[in-house]
């Protein structure tokens, strides 16, 4: 999927995020960072790169102490390279990392991986198969004397749901299982910041989101901070409460799962989070756009000039089935979710959109239904041409 | 900073693992190297007299050899394999693992074994003689020293090879195949040739290529048997007739035959991959074999046990006793004492190599450090004689002109540092075995993922104590099993050895040797004896591997 960069960056460093960032959280201006440094994890305009590639350019993303964050995003955005810079398996090319107020990265430094006290849960898991359960949550306690070491081993075992198994070896474990100590031995030394490389991939997928719940109730029992990187989106929005969406090495946007749902920055975020269409429209004014399913008018300013050619995104939930309604569109397919149907239905103009419906409305391919638009704000983007003219600056 | 997982982009300036492994690699491929670098050099008459008469002799007879030597382990090993992975019948469990047991006797101690067993004076023709009264000249009797006898004696040792591949190839086949097969209208026999073959093959010719490697290498037994053939010949050129140049080009004429069969060999083991139909192991139903069928299945796997293993070992053990009196003196403890201290060096030596390659390649992955590692381990298939002739020529040259200054420059001649001293030795078995230790290494090091290291590492631990606390205790088993199987394939060496060794210093192999060119059969086995025993170690390793991946298979 192409990451559209909607407005050209008005300035350098930081300001390639900006435009996407900017209208739902503004994260770490260039005088602003001093005033985070009390967060938690504070990544300020890192960048990354392989043999002179850049993977992650221009990165600014916190988090404050028990939070959980997610980077999010399709395979090859970045999302890993910038959890293995947090985590000190890559060098920063420019832009700072902080830990808890303390400098890891950046400004040529660069602290080696067991210096940075960062947690990590690999996708592979990464259990040594030399060592029993115990032994191997226990791997990152010798600091700690035998007693403190076997308490603290004990409450993790219990903390993840595994009490009794220490004395196992991973190889008898199965994948969950193996997940589970994967976390406790990651937690185990109290870890400034937690760091999840996509540890759901190898479950089966109905077992994801009820993994994710299970980890953030872990987490946050524990107190911990923790950074999950994923491209599932159910996962984020189970698990994290910090939502960074990442496209072509860099943050769209950041929020949490309602708002990139329901009120997604640009047409990157709006593509790839949930379902939808965009339909295209001309901008009447502040409020309202002309389109094919009629004037929608928005409780807010979408923010485009009128005149402009826009794109609206309708969500399956936005349209309703409505017998009563005038407007009448024909069905050309349906998927059963159960509890619901996903129709697909044609305008008079050829437009396709998408509507959710209860499942006792059943109808069959060719019928025609009556619908009704139901938006409270308008989430519209110029289009590309648009954008480029200079029309869209509202 | 160092990591200790693989996370250097490839492109990158070439470090000092490039150097070190790609110096490495280079030094390794010298007797190679030198080799064929004869191969532009003229050697003059002796060339053209060799062409003209024994050339085509050793052509001939090597290409019998490989065409007998194909037969006979494509029979023992296939037509095992099938049996024992696919039906059911009596001791099958016991055959899985024993029919390698010959892979333990080296190819020339079963030919002298033989040679004793089966010659005039031998027990068989004796006792036959005695029951039907026969003289001298009144019967005809097969003789084993001879080239069918040479096929038969590689082919009951070599077999293995075919065996232990072909087994692997028929249990991942997918059982759904053979199925279909069946339901197609195809009997169990049709069923074996038109589909479970034909799927096995790019292992069996694998199996196969690795067989006739060892039948080329191969010195003892042909030179035992008077089979002219291009290792015999080349040891006859370089003593005989002391031609330097000639026998370089022989040998570089054998690589040319080895390096075919190399060729061959990787070309399969890629097909072997796609061949590879079924993800896991499936629990298999094996076929019973009841009554006639299973005693003749039986039989068809206790024959090439029983010649290939258990006669001429317990030959060997009966004349050890016999002898054990004469011959267990301070000489034959001495050879012991060489032999194994000769034998845990090299592994020792293979092993830190090893391991050097092996990280280097972990460390550094480029292209450059890959193919150095490969080259680095291509000595397993170059033989022997080869090796040995490759390692004499520089290293003599190198002796000479330190020699020759040192005479110039201070009046003091230094004499064979190099040539003609165990350094030689040494350097030879590291050429030929490394790669048994690399490989060894590589898949050790293969099961401790980039993540293990990493985990390690941001849970506190330094690279060294990486090595140490995860590296070291995941690695030991490795570790140990390369040692083993280079201490057992130096043990058993036998024609670089005779070539390199320093003046007067015996090994096992070497006396088993000199005691069957005297005809003193007997009073070589408590030594030929020792080292079968000692080739028993790697395939109990081997045996163990595939019991255990029997128990794996779910049920």
């Amino acid at each position: 999927m192409q990451s559209p960069s909607p407005q050209p960056s008005p300035a350098g460093g930081e300001g390639g995020t900006e435009s996407a960032t900017g209208a739902v959280e503004t994260l770490l201006g260039r005088e602003g960072s001093e005033r985070k440094l009390g967060g938690q994890l504070v990544i300020s305009g890192v960048s990354v790169a392989y043999g002179g590639v850049p993977i992650v350019t221009g990165v600014d993303f916190s988090l404050d102490r028990g939070d959980i964050g997610c980077l999010l995003g399709p395979s090859g955005c970045g999302k890993t390279t910038l959890l293995r810079a947090v985590a000190g398996f890559e060098p920063v090319a420019s832009g700072e990392i902080h830990l808890q107020g303390r400098l890891v990265a950046g400004a040529g430094l660069n602290l080696p991986p067991e210096a940075r006290r960062a947690g990590m849960v690999f996708q592979d898991f990464a259990l040594f198969p030399h060592l029993s359960v115990a032994r191997n949550i226990a791997f990152g306690l010798r600091h700690l004397g035998r007693g403190e070491r076997q308490a603290r081993v004990a409450e993790l075992l219990d903390l993840v749901g595994m009490a009794g198994a220490g004395a196992k070896y991973p190889h008898q474990l199965s994948g969950g299982q193996q997940q589970r100590i994967a976390l406790a031995r990651a937690m185990a030394p109290r870890p400034d910041i937690l760091l999840l490389d996509e540890p759901f991939s190898s479950m089966d997928a109905e077992l994801r989101e009820q993994l994710a719940r299970e980890v953030r109730e872990v987490l946050k029992r524990e107190g911990s901070t923790a950074i999950l990187v994923t491209h599932d989106q159910h996962e984020a929005f189970a698990m994290a409460d910090r939502i960074a969406v990442m496209a072509g090495g860099r943050i769209h946007q950041v929020g949490s799962g309602f708002d990139l749902y329901h009120e997604p920055a640009d047409r990157f975020v709006a593509d790839f989070i949930g379902q939808g269409v965009m339909i295209p429209g001309r901008v009447v004014d502040e409020w309202r756009i002309d389109t094919d399913l009629g004037l929608l008018a928005g409780t807010r300013s979408h923010g485009l000039a009128p005149g402009t050619r826009a794109e609206i995104l309708l969500r399956p939930d936005d349209i309703l089935h409505d017998d009563e309604s005038s407007l009448q569109v024909e069905v050309v397919n349906r998927a059963f979710r159960g509890a619901e149907y996903l129709y697909s239905l044609r305008l008079t103009s050829g437009q396709v959109i998408l509507c959710l419906v209860q499942s006792h409305h059943n109808h069959g391919i060719g019928e025609r239904i009556g619908i009704r638009v139901a938006v409270d704000h308008l989430v519209a983007f110029a289009t590309p041409e648009a954008a480029r003219s200079g029309l869209a600056s509202g | 900073m160092l990591t200790l997982a693989a996370t250097e982009s490839p492109g990158a300036r070439p470090g000092p693992w490039t150097l070190g492994v790609t110096a490495l690699a280079l030094t390794l491929a010298l007797p190679v190297l030198v080799v064929l670098g004869f191969l532009l050099v003229p050697a003059g008459e002796v060339w053209e007299h060799l062409a003209a008469t024994v050339l085509q002799d050793y052509v001939v007879n090597s290409l019998w050899l490989m065409l007998g030597v194909t037969v006979g382990t494509l029979i023992g090993g296939v037509g095992t394999a099938w049996l024992v992975s696919m039906c059911r019948f009596p001791g099958r469990g016991l055959f899985e693992w024993a029919l390698l047991l010959p892979m333990a006797m080296p190819a020339y101690i079963i030919a002298y074994t033989y040679t004793g067993l089966l010659d005039f004076a031998g027990p068989v023709q004796s006792t036959l003689r005695g029951w039907f009264g026969w003289g001298y000249g009144d019967y005809w009797f097969p003789e084993v020293r001879s080239l069918p006898g040479a096929v038969v004696m590689l082919s009951l040792v070599l077999y293995p090879y075919v065996y232990l591949l072909a087994r692997a190839a028929f249990l991942g086949q997918s059982l759904c195949v053979l199925d279909v097969s069946r339901t197609l209208g195809n009997g169990p026999w049709r069923t074996f040739f038109t589909v479970a073959l034909p799927l096995a093959r790019p292992a069996i010719v694998a199996g196969l290529s690795l067989a006739l490697m060892e039948t080329l290498a191969d010195y003892g037994t042909v030179q035992f048997f008077g089979v002219a053939t291009f290792t015999t010949g080349i040891f006859r050129t370089w003593y005989g007739l002391g031609n330097t140049a000639a026998a370089a080009q022989l040998a570089a004429l054998l690589l040319g035959f080895i390096f075919l069969l190399i060729l061959l060999e990787r070309l399969s083991r890629r097909q072997a991959r796609y061949h590879q139909t079924s993800q896991r192991h499936q629990a298999i139903r094996r076929h019973p074999l009841t009554g006639g069928r299973g005693l003749a299945a039986l039989g068809f796997c206790l024959l090439p046990l029983a010649l290939g293993f258990l006669i001429p070992a317990g030959q060997l053990a009966a004349w050890a006793l016999e002898v054990a009196g004469s011959v267990l003196d301070d000489a034959f403890w001495r050879l012991v004492g060489h032999s194994l201290g000769l034998a845990a060096t090299a592994a020792v030596l293979a092993l830190l190599l090893a391991l050097f390659l092996g990280y280097g390649q972990r460390l550094q992955p480029t292209r450059g450090v890959k193919a150095a590692v490969r080259i680095a381990g291509l000595g397993y298939a170059v033989p022997g004689t080869v090796i040995a002739v490759g390692v004499i020529i520089p290293f003599g040259w190198v002796d000479n002109q330190v020699d020759a200054w040192m005479r110039a420059s201070f009046d003091l001649s230094t004499g064979l540092l190099l040539s003609g001293t165990l350094v030689a030795l040494l350097f030879a078995y590291l050429v030929r075995f490394l790669a048994v230790a690399l490989q060894t290494v590589e898949t050790g090091l293969g099961k401790i993922r980039p993540t293990m290291d990493e985990s390690a590492r941001s849970l506190g631990l330094s690279p060294g104590t990486v090595l140490r606390r995860v590296h070291l205790p995941m690695l030991r088993g490795s570790l140990f099993t390369a040692l083993l199987l280079v201490f057992v394939d130096v043990l058993k060496e036998l024609p670089a050895t005779l070539i390199l060794r320093p003046f007067n210093f015996n090994t096992l192999a070497v006396r088993v040797y000199e005691l069957a060119a005297d005809e003193r059969l007997a009073d070589a086995a408590p030594a030929a004896l020792a080292i079968v025993l000692a080739g028993l170690a790697p395939v109990i390793l081997l045996s163990r591997s595939i019991t255990r991946s029997r128990h794996a298979q779910p049920h």
